[in-house]
């Protein structure tokens, strides 16, 4: 073969590489039933097809090749280790017997499930929460584990070692590599979801550092529903979709050139991403006719509400605090309590919505959220109550790490009157 | 596989009872473990005495130390255990959160260490 053809082979594995690698991941896990073997059997897979395909030629359908390669490498490799320890043989023989019956159907069709699998078992609710987006990262979005402790300000050795931790509960407790079953669904499905918006907030907005956001990681969380979607499109899924690509479409306008926080409310909307917008508005409303919608669709109809107004005054606030009316009861929280009395009092005029924040914080919650403090520091600001509205956003800086919301809030405070 | 099941229930609760409240928690648990032993998860389980029966034993510098007492007070207490056999974690997941303990106190499930006989 010519140096020329070679490349072409070398490209070729690394596209297959590139788009392919965690659904053959997937199925090996399947197959293997342990995580550390399916990894190393898959990298044992690609080495052998960067060693035979320039000579061979590229076989017809290289994901089966892959995953039969992965296959039989790490039964090779238990068997060697069976020399030293014998129930290494007995998983060997196991393995071989289970996955050579000829019919076995693991070359192509079910690969999608497996991949369905994989996210379902990486957001167990049986593993913290850190756990889960850690290594729905690492397994699922293949980001390395030094990309996982960047995004998240986290050391790498704290990240490895909650992946780690996460894949020995799997194989000790034993977690199964499932989809759960119609029962389960609903309550394993918002443990994903909620796996999916960690990972886009904290890229949408980042929770300390100097930057507000981290870009990457939104991006993540968007291609990792769209494959979500793609494979059980459930309403509240598609919700979520819509939500994140809502928020994603004002990225440009909700920073300044300089990185300064610009609030919705003075974003230049000819920023906004319409193609972004086009797909959220449409997304919801296929979400919305579904009726077996939830807070995320919620939230995204509202966001499409704010999308879709020429600015914030001409916005159809009637509407958006009948969403938030309907939002409070599917998801009470005080957060959304919050949202809500700021979109009353852009209704209804400042002292409405003062008067239910306060309502908020005189009940004892959001005491320490920086967000609560602001909000009321800007209701009374626009009421003429310096003071209170000093005193406010001085309690938020108080609360808040992000160097541009302590900009924000440095400024507005600069611009009180004396 | 086999789960451990340990029940932790608030035992102040649990005497506040009335007598027919109480009554129905029992049958309840009657009832729950005849089931788990027709779908043949049951090995064994039992309910224990209160915490004021309980004596924490420990050996320091070679002496025995015995104390009145749990090992560790906290709001809710050990109360008994199941022991069962799962085909994994989610259906000892199903099980435990059929235990009628689940609804009042916490039910943690873990999986039983298995030693290999050399």
């Amino acid at each position: 073969m010519s140096e020329d053809a070679a490349e072409r082979v070398r490209e070729t594995v690394d596209a297959v590489y590139r788009s392919d690698s965690r659904r053959v991941l997937a199925t090996l896990i399947r197959l293997l039933g342990d995580f550390d073997l399916a990894e190393e059997a898959l990298h044992d897979a690609f080495a052998a097809a960067v060693e035979r395909w320039p000579r061979h030629g590229v076989p017809a359908k290289p994901r089966a090749w892959l995953v039969s390669a992965g296959r039989f490498k790490a039964i090779d490799a238990m068997r060697r280790r069976a020399r030293f320890d014998a129930s290494q043989a007995e998983l060997a023989e196991r393995l071989d017997a289970h996955s050579s019956d000829p019919g076995g159907g693991w070359e192509d069709e079910g690969v999608e499930d497996d991949r369905l699998r994989l996210i379902f078992t990486c957001c167990h609710p049986a593993l913290s929460p850190d756990a889960q987006v850690a290594l729905t990262l690492r397994e699922v979005c293949a980001l390395t584990t030094e990309e996982i402790a960047h995004a998240f300000l986290t050391a790498p050795p704290t990240v490895a070692q909650r992946i780690v931790r996460a894949k020995a509960k799997i194989r000790d407790a034993r977690i199964p590599y499932q989809v759960p079953s119609r029962a389960e669904l609903p309550d394993r499905l918002d443990t994903v979801l909620h796996v999916v918006y960690l990972v886009f907030n904290e890229g949408y907005s980042a929770s300390s550092g100097a930057s507000l956001t981290r870009h990457d990681l939104s991006g993540e969380a968007i291609r990792l529903e769209r494959l979500l979607i793609e494979l059980l499109p459930e309403p509240e899924a598609v919700g979520l979709l819509a939500l994140m690509l809502l928020h994603e479409s004002r990225r440009a306008a909700r920073t300044s050139p300089a990185g300064e926080l610009v609030l919705l409310g003075d974003q230049d909307r000819s920023r906004w991403n319409r193609d972004q917008i086009a797909e959220g508005a449409a997304l919801v409303e296929r979400a919305l006719s579904s009726r077996r919608f939830g807070p995320f669709t919620l939230q995204a109809a509202i966001a499409a509400v704010h999308a879709e107004a020429p600015g914030a005054a001409a916005t159809d606030w009637a509407q958006i605090v009948g969403l938030y009316d309907v939002l409070v009861r599917a998801d009470p929280s005080p957060v959304v309590e919050l949202n809500r009395a700021a979109a009353v009092a852009m209704r209804d005029g400042p002292s409405a919505g003062l008067g239910l924040i306060d309502a908020i914080l005189a009940r004892g919650d959001l005491g320490d959220y920086h967000l609560a403090h602001s909000a009321r520091a800007d209701l009374c600001r626009r009421l003429g109550r310096t003071a209170e509205a000093r005193a406010s956003y001085e309690r938020a800086l108080g609360l808040t790490r992000q160097a541009p919301e302590r900009r924000f809030l440095e400024r507005r405070l600069g611009e009180l009157p004396d | 596989m086999k789960y451990l099941c340990l029940i932790y229930d608030e035992e102040k609760r649990l005497g506040g009872m009335s007598k027919n409240e109480s009554d129905a928690f029992t049958s309840e648990y009657f009832a729950f473990t005849e089931g788990i032993r027709k779908s043949g998860h049951y090995l064994g389980g039992e309910a224990l005495q209160p915490v004021q029966t309980a004596t924490t034993v420990r050996i320091r510098n070679g002496k025995v130390s015995t104390t009145d007492g749990p090992f560790a007070e906290t709001k809710e207490q050990l109360g008994g255990f199941y022991l069962i056999n799962a085909r994994d974690l989610n259906d000892a997941i199903q099980v435990a959160s059929k235990i009628p303990s689940a609804r009042l106190g916490t039910v943690e499930v873990r999986p039983i260490q298995e030693f290999n006989q050399q």
